[in-house]
């Protein structure tokens, strides 16, 4: 088992050391995590949600359910404890954003440095509804009065 | 077709279009400009300016003996994350090394989910550049740090507030344009 155990470790190291080659790809522990047992499927349909609403810190392209990432096995698990705490979703989320900071909700709060976020596609559809409206209106114009001028002949 | 009034209207929605595009551009060109930051992936810590975690730690050197973020109140602190299984540290190391022989300030060792007798290995190795080595086992105490990975490095005010964060490895620009002057502020009491 130790002996897998550093084989993994020297994997790891190796990869680490390839992808630093590229870019200074910032380094994970690789200690063994042992999969999270869930009391009954609730608990684990919870849990999903949960972790899928949160990003990875490390990997950030990749949710909290999805990644492998050794921050976020350990990030799983203490979502799991503060669920068994009794703590409610939102509570969960707080206590990742107070210490990872809004990046971690895939899903922003709703607040005046994120309104930009939340309603600029929204000022995009009407600034382009707008513009089309405009040329839409402008050709409108173009068919009433080219009948008159075809009818001169 | 080339009455007045039908041409200037369209016109009015070309200037907003090219508008919407040239906006759109320049919001590519500032995307593109950014993701050739080296520190691009690195997050922006939410405890700038708060309290730093309180915590209880075992010293690495002192089996049995427990620090606690109270003992280090009274004069600032540099707290390094590493960990023997980092190969970025390494790079980091001899950087942290020259700056920790000036005296500056405490320089503070975070030991991140390293086994015991590795991370002494290691100091070993390559020279103990620490005051004062903490273990943090199994990274629980980490998460509140809202520490990721290794290397990172915070400053902490003589009032235990965090006053500065970089992630991924230090270089002497990083210690001569970001932490000095920070360092700085923290002394002259702002």
């Amino acid at each position: 088992m130790k002996a897998v155990a550093h084989w993994f470790a020297g994997c790891a190291v190796a990869l680490g050391l390839l992808l630093s080659a590229n870019q200074p790809a910032r380094a994970q522990s690789v200690s063994d995590a042992t999969p999270l047992q869930f009391q009954d499927s609730t608990e684990e349909a919870r849990f999903h949600a949960l972790t899928s609403e949160l990003r990875c810190v490390m990997c950030q392209n990749q949710s909290l359910a999805d990644s492998n990432a050794q921050i976020a096995h350990d990030l799983r698990r203490e979502v799991l404890k503060l669920m068994r705490e009794g703590k409610s979703n939102e509570e969960v989320v707080a206590f990742l954003v107070q210490r990872y900071g809004e990046f971690v909700r895939y899903k922003p709060a709703m607040e005046p440095s994120t309104w930009l976020l939340w309603f600029g596609p929204v000022l995009l559809l009407f600034g382009g509804g707008f513009v089309v409206f405009r040329i839409v209106r402008a050709r409108g114009r173009h068919d009433v009065t080219a009948p008159d001028d075809e009818q001169e002949w | 077709m080339n009455h007045p009034g039908t041409r200037r209207r369209p016109s009015i929605a070309a200037i907003v279009g090219a508008l919407c595009f040239l906006g759109f551009l320049a919001l590519l060109f500032y995307g593109v400009h950014e993701s050739d930051r080296v520190d691009r992936d690195a997050l922006p810590s939410p405890l700038i300016g708060k309290p730093a975690p309180q915590f209880a730690l075992p010293v690495l050197h002192e089996p049995g003996r427990l620090v606690t973020s109270k003992e280090l109140l009274g004069a600032p602190y540099v707290l390094n994350v590493w960990g023997s299984w980092c190969p970025e540290c390494r790079i980091e190391h001899p950087v942290l090394s020259n700056f920790a022989m000036t005296k500056r300030v405490r320089v503070i060792g975070y030991n991140l989910k390293d086994e015991h007798n590795d991370a002494l290995k290691w100091l070993e190795q390559f020279g103990n550049p620490y005051m004062l080595v903490l273990s943090d086992y199994d990274g629980r105490a980490a998460i509140d740090w809202g520490i990721y990975g290794a290397p990172e490095t915070f400053l902490v005010d003589g009032k235990g507030i965090v006053r500065w964060k970089h992630v991924g490895a230090l270089d002497d620009t990083i210690i001569n344009d970001e932490l000095l002057p920070q360092l700085k502020r923290v002394e002259a009491g702002k």
